[in-house]
């Protein structure tokens, strides 16, 4: 059954088709990539699921329902959680405030009772506190619980980022590179994290990824795009060895490019 | 070395971390508690001088040091807490009520008129609140029922279940009008740090993007922070209007929001602590200098206040913009941690590159 659909989706900046006329459909259950080079439109896709931008033409369905309705900070709330390629977390909070702001969602008490913090409240806070540290323990952040966002390394606050979506408890996670500017053992961690999301917490995931090795590991499908436009679909495998991508990536082939160049002499 | 060891939850949640934290707190609070007992009637003023600074500069602090949304215009929100409570008591209300009726006006009206700033960023803003300050002014001179215009207000008696608070016969009952007052504006204050709003707001300062991507509503939440921010400062303006005794359009100049702003910025941006270490300075700076010219022999310097104040703005900015608390934070690691600190544990890190281009 398919958790998050795309139909026909357009988005244009000024006379820049940034995506164009994209239809894909991500199962509940399954990880599923997209795949591109550079400006090929993959974080605008994402951008469009988070309501960051609205598509020009096009619709995006989650669970049945129509997203386009909801507002950027209503899509967190549908169970849709994120990370971004070039980390957004809250600088100038610890690691613990940073997933807590991820528990924002679950929260039920209102500004009179945060005020005096009444029992509802400190109860609340237990239970927040409780999730965090399930998602802790499951990505061994309990080394930096306490520390400051602002001092820390690039390979955790990947990490951090990765947790705060988690805590929210999401259906849908999407990853926007999570493997980008990470060492190798880094992106061994993250490909297990990435199985072991999916298989014990039942969580579908979309990501946006270069390092195809990475890909061709936890991925179930692979959509490959070019200039804003579906180029392939299918198994890793599938899409790595279709013609039209090896193009995207490699230039037009060796064979082909010396035809040309011999119909041009002519 | 100390270490901290955590066994439960709570100890992440509740008021005070530790025991030790716990008697620290309670011992200055006796302090404070006894302070008429050991200072003369003179520094008493100036002491309820500083809690009342603090008390405005907590509302700043929670809009600019917490949401990162800065307000030239506190002045304002300060000059309509003071002339509502004052119009709440003609009408007949108890100081008490009149008091936190004020704040309560003065948030609701300061959220309503945060709704079209809420697009606005950085110096924008800053503008904005600005021409609020400056319009003040001249609203309380065209409002003369209620704001007595030029010639302005006297201070009404201001009783307290039966005991009546003045300033000239009783300078402790001041004192501890102003102690209950920022001991409670500061509890409201804490109390918001350690829940989801509190957060929400250091998640709105730090990246809207991602705040609105972990379904925090950007709008709301900085509504939010400007009604309660004007709220405290409202508190902050009845009470600094009340024991001046008398007041007009001049008493909430826009300067005083300058100041309010510079105050929370020499203390430490984002921490309680910074709003009570500014106003110490804010308050004690025009005595300090006038004792130090009394002594060189010299007549009073005109413009010295200022410019002295403003020599340690700029002071702060280049060398300490954590100010005076973030250098109190820097030395307590270092002891905590001897000798195992690092020299560039607190440098100032260059952010990786943010996607602001989505705003």
């Amino acid at each position: 059954m398919s958790l998050l659909e795309l139909d026909g989706v357009t988005l244009k900046f000024g006379g820049v088709t940034a995506v164009n006329n994209l239809s894909m459909s991500v199962n509940e259950g399954e990880v599923f990539a997209l795949v591109g080079p550079n400006g090929a439109g993959k974080s605008t896709v994402f951008n469009m699921i988070s309501r960051f931008y609205r598509p020009v033409r096009g619709s995006i369905r989650f669970d049945g329902g129509d997203l386009l309705t909801h507002r950027a900070h209503e899509i967190a709330n549908l169970g849709i959680a994120r990370t971004f390629q070039n980390i957004e977390l809250f600088e100038r909070a610890t690691v613990l405030e940073n997933l807590l702001v991820g528990r924002h969602r679950h929260r039920r008490s209102t500004l009179p009772e945060q005020l005096f913090f009444t029992g509802r409240v400190r109860a609340e806070e237990r239970a927040h506190r409780l999730a965090v540290e399930e998602v802790i323990d499951f990505l061994d952040l309990q080394v930096y619980r306490d520390k400051m966002i602002a001092g820390l390394p690039y390979g955790v606050r990947k990490v951090v980022e990765l947790a705060r979506a988690l805590a929210t408890k999401p259906r849908l996670l999407l990853l926007d590179e999570p493997a980008s500017g990470l060492s190798v053992e880094e992106t061994q961690d993250m490909r297990w994290w990435i199985d072991d999301i999916r298989r014990q917490m039942g969580i579908t995931v979309l990501m946006v990824e270069h390092d195809m090795g990475l890909v061709s590991k936890v991925c179930d499908r692979v959509l490959a795009l070019a200039d804003g436009a579906k180029l392939a679909e299918g198994t890793p495998a599938e899409v790595q060895s279709h013609p039209a991508v090896i193009e995207a990536y490699l230039g037009t082939s060796a064979v082909s490019k010396t035809a040309n160049a011999q119909g041009e002499r002519i | 070395m100390r270490f901290h060891f955590k066994t439960s939850y709570d100890q992440d949640i509740r008021l005070f971390p530790d025991w030790w934290n716990f008697s620290l707190y309670l011992a200055l609070l006796l302090l404070m508690l006894v302070l008429p007992w050991l200072i003369d009637g003179f520094y008493l003023g100036e002491v309820t001088n500083v809690l009342i600074w603090a008390v405005a500069g907590l509302g700043l602090m929670l809009l600019t040091g917490q949401t990162g949304q800065v307000s030239l215009g506190h002045s304002a929100f300060m000059a309509l807490g003071c002339y509502s409570c004052v119009n709440f008591m003609e009408l007949g209300l108890p100081f008490l009520a009149a008091f936190l009726l004020a704040g309560v006006v003065t948030g609701i009206i300061g959220a309503i008129i945060a709704i079209p700033a809420l697009k606005l960023h950085g110096v924008y803003l800053a503008i904005f609140t600005l021409a609020l300050a400056i319009l003040a002014d001249d609203l309380i001179v065209i409002l003369e029922p209620w704001t007595g215009g030029v010639n302005g207000y006297f201070a009404p008696v201001i009783e307290i279940f039966g005991i009546e608070i003045n300033r000239w016969a009783a300078p402790e009952t001041w004192y501890y009008l102003a102690l209950g007052t920022s001991v409670f504006v500061a509890l409201l204050y804490r109390n918001l740090l350690r829940s989801p709003l509190g957060r929400a707001f250091a998640a709105v300062r730090d990246s809207e993007i991602s705040a609105q991507a972990m379904g925090v509503d950007v709008a709301r939440t900085k509504t939010m922070a400007f009604g309660l921010s004007c709220a405290f400062a409202g508190l902050g303006g009845a009470l600094m209007g009340l024991f001046a005794g008398a007041f007009n359009n001049e008493t909430f100049n826009f300067l005083i929001a300058i100041q309010l702003l510079m105050m929370i910025i020499i203390g430490g941006l984002g921490f309680i602590h910074g709003a009570f270490l500014g106003a110490i300075v804010i308050a004690f700076l025009p005595q300090f200098l006038s004792i130090l010219t009394d002594n060189l022999g010299s007549a009073s310097i005109p413009g010295l206040e200022t410019g002295v104040f403003g020599m340690i703005l700029i002071a702060f900015i280049l060398f300490e913009p954590m100010g005076l608390y973030g250098r109190w934070l820097k030395m307590r690691t270092w002891l905590e941690l001897f000798p195992f600190a690092r020299r560039d544990m607190f440098r100032r890190q260059k952010t990786y590159l943010k996607t602001e281009r989505l705003r």
